[in-house]
Order: structure tokens, then C-alpha cells, then sequence
């Protein structure tokens, strides 16, 4: 599991997160969700290593951040960004077999990771000596994950994967990722602003206001009974107006 | 990457015989006649001799000599009291010698003519103002005065003339001696100083001013070696003293005359002096064989300085990336020396590693540094966040990142700073014949001096083509060695369309 405790990050005067304390339990999904500036992105850079929190302290696994080796955590946490994040210049193979390949697996090994995770995602074989500029967005998100899984990593984090696909595409993601998150059991740690998207995949939501957390739980909770009037009115202006134009008068 | 290693085996040093005797020569057709007749004397007597020509002004030409770089020239009496030890005042000739030999130099002796300075006009203009004497000068403050540049910034030349006759004119420039006797005829001018063996003041028409007040010392044209020299090879001493007492005032001037006016080659007209008219047994590089030496030279100096300023301004680029402050500090310090005139930048190196492509090529470098650290820089500085904080995310180490992901995606911009670094490069390597570095940049200042468009384009062409095909071998390279994700972006359909 991962503990947060009192953690603070400031850029210049804006302070993005303000002494941020949250327990994420091992092996379920939790959506960090919160309007644009809650500090949910720098929160998740932070487990990474990526930016340095100014007070507080990140644990994993029991062991403070600092205490470990940094590089071999990341090998242990996997992390895909909105736009992928893919390398340009290498094909989505190299992409995914990167660091597998530096680490030194045999060309077997690397093969039948290959072939589970493309069974994972779904995505066709030929895929892989493609360029990410070949590739459609949605399919630059599987490359993505598959580089993200591809040793196998205990923790999972995803920041706006979905963010700049098309709604159709987005919604057939959706429902494959709830399936792959269930069946890998990972700790997985999304951020998202959509509402919906974080009541489909997460276990436990976590709203985010100005670098704190405002309220968890599953969404019912949050809908029944909102911790302040931030969580009500967050969740109202998510509403579909189809929602309302479906309703019967 | 591949061209870098060929550039790195064009850089390997090219030595010379250790024997081999150097004499100088100033940047005036005079000198460089008389430097040529010196290497002759050399080569005659059986021995190797080579002839930096044309080093630069007597300053340089004098240090050069003091410090080693070369072993003998020919210099005037009046400037080395006056200009050289101009602090010390020598009285006389045996003070001269006592102040040249607490420098290790042998004043050998008079050549034979004197080359003293007046001031000349062309003729219908002083007949018209009735100028006949310096001093009648002071009437007509208007006149435009162009001086060789020596001559503007020499103790003994306009500074000192001025004060002496207390001349008003104001329009006074200095400008290459050469251009000067074009812009007298061209009439943008009125005046100019001259040399008494000079070829032009027939040729141009001139009159030659009255010193009335004595002002200009003689200069007598003196044989300076080292005195070392008579150790290491005291044959070349005896075949260079041969010359002493043998030049008088009229065939000097012919000789000069010959070259720039009638367009004949230094060596040539030195040669005809020893032997005798059409007797030169001397071999004249051919047109190719003189492009092809020059290419050389030239192609030498940019590789070399190219890949020291490529092997010290990638990692340089590559720090400044990573540390912005003192990436800022990398930048501002190579900034600067890209400030400093190519010019002055030259001159400069000259005292700190001599003459020839030493200084050259430290200043070509020095160059070359900023638009390679620049490019680098901006290579690593503008990869997509996304793409280099997912590497970073991915655990891999540092070196293995830069030389993976970070340096491949920066090459096309990186490339482009070499390009431009090389194209830079063969331009500025043509300065390098004023250090007397050779490259295409000797027929240039020759073809000046000589007032020879021929030889001019000799040096420009070549290396207007040069820079082109550097130009184009650079743009190959950068096709070739741009990551095939890179090459087909155009094409490609932009992320977040299209089917999953």
C-alpha cells in the first residue's frame, strides 16, 4: 500500500498540494478527481519521484520514498500520461521492450511478455513496427499501457489516460480498462476529470480541491452524503444534461 | 555518426621536416619579393626553406621572428628605430644591433636600396593646387587623405606627421595600401603615403611631395636572422648573407613593377633576379594543383576546429540542458566569444600559439562553440515533456536515457548547430591567411594586394563551393541520420483520431 502523510508542494506562489494525507490500499483502483489545479498530477508525480515534495512523506510498501532506490522503484510502478508519452523515433516495440531490454531479458522472455500483453490490449501483432505517428490515439494508449506493464509492476498509475481521445473510442476504453484493471489486481491510481469515467473504473474516489483532499468513497457515498458543499455542487455540474432531458416529466 | 569519425581522421596532425628554414614576409608585394628571393637563396644552396608569405603587418612579422616562428626577413631601418624600439630611440646603427641582439636577432646588413616614405598625389590634382612640399599642404584643410593602414597607426607614420608639420585635414582614413593608389585614381581620394620603390607612382601618375622639414627617416632595406639559426645551420646564413649589397633602388622597383603590373608570380620574378631572365628552372603549381593544396589547407583547418568544437560543445550543450543556471552561465561565455571580430579574434591567438594554423584554428573553435551548444541545448530543452518525464518514470538510468531517448530526438537540431558551425567555419577560415594559415584565403588577400581579380576568385570560388557542399553533405547527413519516426511525422494521421 501506499501512504501519504501531510505532503506540500508549492510552484513559485501556487501551492499545489497543501499538506496532503491519503492511505491508497494495495490492489484496488483508486481516481484521484478534482477540478484542473487540485494538485491530482503533481500528487501522482510525487509517488514517482518526479517532483520533490517540500513537507510530508511518501511511503511504500512501509518504506519512505527517499529510502528507496529510486530507480528501481520506477521499474516497479508502471505510469502512462494523456498523450502516451511514446518515444518517437523508436517503433511501438522498442517503445514497450525498452527497459526489459537494458535490464537484460533473454529475447523469449521479452516475446511471451509480448504476446500476453498484446492479448491484454487487444491490439494486433502488427501494431508493433508501427511508429507512434502511425499509430491512432487510442492505440498509442494501448502501446502505453503495455509499456507501462510490461515488467510486471506492482503499482499501476495513469494520469488523464483517455483525456485526449474522441468520446466513442474513449467509452470502448473505458470498459476494456475496468476489465484489465480487475484482472491484473494491481494497486492502480487514476486521475481523471470525469466524473463518470472515475464511477465506472474506481473502487474508492478521491476529490481533490486547492492541494487537499475534500472527501472519498465510493460515489453513492459522495452523493449521499457530501462531506461540504464543493463535493454537491462538483457533482451536479457533472451531471449529463442528457441525464435530465431523458427523464421523464 | 559515421562522418564524425572521418572528420576525426582528417584531423591528425601533418608534421613537416625539422630542418626546413622559414623566412617571413610582410604583407606588401615588396617583402613578399624579397622573402621569395631569401627562400630561393636557401633552396639554391641545397637546403629546405619555406616562405610564410605576406604574415601580416611588422609587428607580427618582428614577433614571429623573435619568437622563433620564423628564421629571417627583411625589415627597414627606419621602422625597426622607430616603430619597434621606438621606446629605446637607438642613436645609432651599432645601438640598433645592441637592442636586436638582446633578442636573439643578427642585423646583417643593407641590402643595397632604400624604400623611404613620402606622400604622393596624382599629378593634374597637385598641379592644379600648387602643391609641390608637405608643408604647402596646410593650405587646403579639405583634402581627403587615405593611408595604408600601417602608416595610420605607426609612431613615425601619420600621427607623428601630423604633429611635425601641423597638418589640419580632418577627412583622414586608414585603408588596405593597395586600395589606397584605386581610390587616388578613382578620385574618391587626394592623397596617400607611398613607398619610393613603389611601382605605382609611374603607373598612377604621381607626385611625390618635397619632405621639406626632413621629417621621414631612411629605411634602408636590412637582412634580420636569428642568431640560432647560424648554429643549427650555419650554411644558410652564409647562402642568405650572398644577397647583402646586391639590390639597388631601380631593380627593385622593376621588380615590383613586374608583379604588380605586369602580373608576374614573386617566385618568378625572384627567380629571374638569381639566374637570369627566362632561366627560372622553376616548376609553377599549375591552377589545379594550387586549388587542390589549398583545398587542403583549408578542408584542414574547419575539420580539425569542426570536431574539437563538436567533441567540447556537445557535453557542454548537454550540461547547460541539464543545469539551467549554469547552462545559462555556458551560454553567456560562449556568446562572447562569438562577439569578439573574427579579425581581432586572430590576432589575438597570434602572441599565445604563434603564426600559422595555430591561431587559426583556435579561433575557428572558439567559434564554432556557441551555434553546437546552442542547438544542443535547445535540442534537449524542447523534447516534449511528456516524452522525457515518461523516460525518466520508466527507471532507466541517466546515461542510458540521454543516449537512447533525450540524444536521438535532439539530433536533427543538434545537426543543424554543426551545419551551421561548419558553414561559418569555411568562411572564416579564409581570415586564416592573414596568420598565415594558407587556405583558399591566400589568393584572396594576394589578389587584393596585387589588384588581380583572377587570383581573387581563385580563393572565392572554391570556397563559396566549398560551403555549399558543406552545406549539402550536411543536409544528407541529417536525412540519413533522422530516426524514421521522425521522417514520416508529416504524414502521419495527429494522435486522438482515427480508429483504437
Amino acid at each position: 500500500m501506499i501512504r501519504i502523510d501531510g505532503v506540500s508542494k508549492c510552484y513559485g506562489d501556487t501551492v499545489a498540494l497543501d499538506g496532503l494525507s491519503l492511505d491508497i490500499d494495495a490492489g484496488g483502483t483508486t481516481v484521484l478527481i478534482g477540478p484542473s489545479g487540485c494538485g491530482k498530477s503533481t500528487l501522482l508525480r510525487c509517488l514517482l519521484g518526479l517532483v520533490q515534495a517540500e513537507r510530508g512523506e511518501i511511503c511504500f510498501g512501509g518504506r519512505r520514498l527517499q529510502d528507496h532506490d529510486l530507480l528501481t522503484l520506477r521499474r516497479r510502478i508502471g505510469y502512462v500520461v494523456q498523450q502516451g508519452g511514446l518515444f518517437p523515433h523508436l517503433d511501438a516495440r522498442s517503445n514497450v521492450t525498452l527497459v526489459a531490454a537494458w535490464l537484460g531479458w533473454s529475447s523469449e522472455r521479452i516475446a511471451a511478455r509480448l504476446d500476453e500483453l498484446l492479448a491484454l490490449t487487444r491490439l494486433p501483432a502488427a501494431a508493433m513496427v508501427r511508429f507512434p505517428a502511425e499509430l491512432s490515439g487510442g492505440q498509442q494508449q494501448r502501446v502505453s499501457l503495455m509499456r507501462a506493464l510490461m515488467l510486471d509492476p506492482d503499482y499501476l498509475l495513469l494520469d488523464e489516460p483517455l483525456g485526449a481521445l474522441d468520446p466513442m473510442i474513449r467509452h470502448d476504453l473505458q470498459i476494456e480498462l475496468r476489465d484489465i484493471f480487475g484482472r491484473l489486481g494491481k494497486t492502480v491510481v487514476l486521475v481523471t476529470h470525469d466524473l463518470h469515467e472515475a464511477a465506472w473504473l474506481a473502487d474508492r474516489i478521491v476529490l481533490m480541491r486547492a492541494g487537499r483532499v475534500v472527501q472519498q468513497g465510493r460515489l453513492d457515498e459522495l452523493i449521499r452524503a457530501p462531506a461540504e458543499p464543493f463535493v454537491e455542487a462538483f457533482i451536479r455540474a457533472q451531471r449529463s444534461p442528457l441525464d435530465s432531458l431523458a427523464e421523464p416529466h | 555518426m559515421r562522418w564524425l569519425g572521418a572528420l576525426l581522421l582528417l584531423a591528425l596532425p601533418v608534421g613537416g621536416p625539422a630542418q626546413t628554414v622559414t623566412i617571413g614576409s610582410k604583407n606588401f608585394t615588396e617583402n613578399v619579393i624579397l622573402g621569395e628571393l631569401l627562400r630561393q637563396l636557401l633552396v639554391d644552396a641545397g637546403m629546405e626553406a619555406r616562405h610564410q608569405a605576406a604574415l601580416g603587418g611588422t609587428r607580427l612579422v618582428f614577433n614571429a621572428l623573435a619568437a622563433g616562428e620564423i628564421d629571417a626577413y627583411v625589415e627597414y631601418s627606419g621602422t625597426l628605430a622607430r616603430e619597434i624600439f621606438a621606446a629605446e630611440a637607438p642613436a645609432s646603427d651599432t645601438a640598433l644591433s645592441e637592442l636586436l641582439a638582446a633578442r636573439g636577432i643578427v642585423l646583417a646588413g643593407p641590402l643595397g636600396f632604400e624604400n623611404n616614405y613620402a606622400l604622393g598625389m596624382r599629378e593634374p590634382r597637385a598641379a592644379e593646387l600648387d602643391i609641390r612640399k608637405i608643408s604647402d599642404l596646410r593650405r587646403h584643410p579639405d583634402l581627403v587623405f587615405r593611408f595604408g593602414n600601417e602608416f595610420m597607426e605607426r609612431a613615425d607614420g601619420w600621427p607623428g606627421l601630423r604633429a611635425a608639420y601641423g597638418l589640419p585635414q580632418t577627412d583622414v582614413q586608414g585603408i588596405d595600401h593597395d586600395l589606397a593608389y584605386r581610390a587616388l585614381a578613382a578620385g574618391d581620394a587626394d592623397l596617400t603615403d607611398l613607398y619610393t620603390t613603389d611601382a605605382e607612382i609611374e603607373y598612377y601618375g604621381l607626385r611625390s611631395l618635397v619632405d621639406d622639414r626632413q621629417y621621414f627617416p631612411r629605411y634602408a632595406a636590412v637582412l634580420l636572422y636569428r642568431r640560432d639559426l647560424a648554429a643549427r645551420q650555419p650554411a644558410a646564413v652564409t647562402a642568405l648573407q650572398s644577397i647583402l649589397g646586391r639590390l639597388d633602388e631601380t631593380t627593385v622597383r622593376r621588380m615590383n613593377a613586374a608583379v604588380k603590373i605586369a602580373g608576374r608570380s614573386e617566385a618568378e620574378v625572384a627567380a629571374d633576379f638569381l639566374h637570369g631572365p627566362g632561366r627560372t628552372g622553376l616548376a609553377v603549381p599549375g591552377l589545379w594543383q594550387r586549388v587542390a593544396q589549398r583545398s587542403a589547407e583549408h578542408l584542414l583547418l574547419v575539420a580539425v576546429s569542426l570536431t574539437a568544437a563538436v567533441l567540447i560543445a556537445l557535453p557542454l550543450g548537454i550540461v547547460a540542458a541539464r543545469r539551467p543556471r549554469l547552462g545559462q552561465f555556458v551560454l553567456g561565455l560562449t556568446g562572447i566569444a562569438q562577439t569578439v571580430p573574427a579579425l581581432a579574434l586572430l590576432v589575438v591567438m597570434v602572441p599565445l600559439f604563434g603564426i600559422g594554423a595555430g591561431p587559426a584554428l583556435v579561433a575557428l573553435f572558439l567559434y564554432a562553440l556557441l551555434p553546437i551548444v546552442r542547438n544542443t541545448h535547445a535540442g534537449l530543452s524542447g523534447i516534449d515533456p511528456a516524452v522525457r518525464e515518461s523516460a525518466l518514470a520508466l527507471g532507466l538510468p541517466d546515461a542510458y536515457r540521454l543516449r537512447r531517448i533525450e540524444l536521438p530526438l535532439a539530433l536533427p537540431t543538434i545537426l543543424a548547430g554543426i551545419k551551421t558551425a561548419a558553414v561559418i567555419n569555411v568562411g572564416g577560415a579564409t581570415l586564416g591567411a592573414l596568420v598565415g594559415a594558407g587556405g583558399y584565403g591566400q589568393p584572396i588577400l594576394a589578389g587584393i594586394r596585387l589588384d588581380d581579380t583572377g587570383l581573387i576568385l581563385e580563393g572565392a570560388l572554391p570556397a563559396a563551393g566549398l560551403a555549399l557542399a558543406v552545406q549539402w553533405a550536411f543536409d544528407a547527413a541529417e536525412r540519413r541520420c533522422l530516426p524514421p519516426g521522425l521522417r514520416r511525422r508529416s504524414g502521419a494521421r495527429s494522435p486522438g483520431r482515427g480508429t483504437s
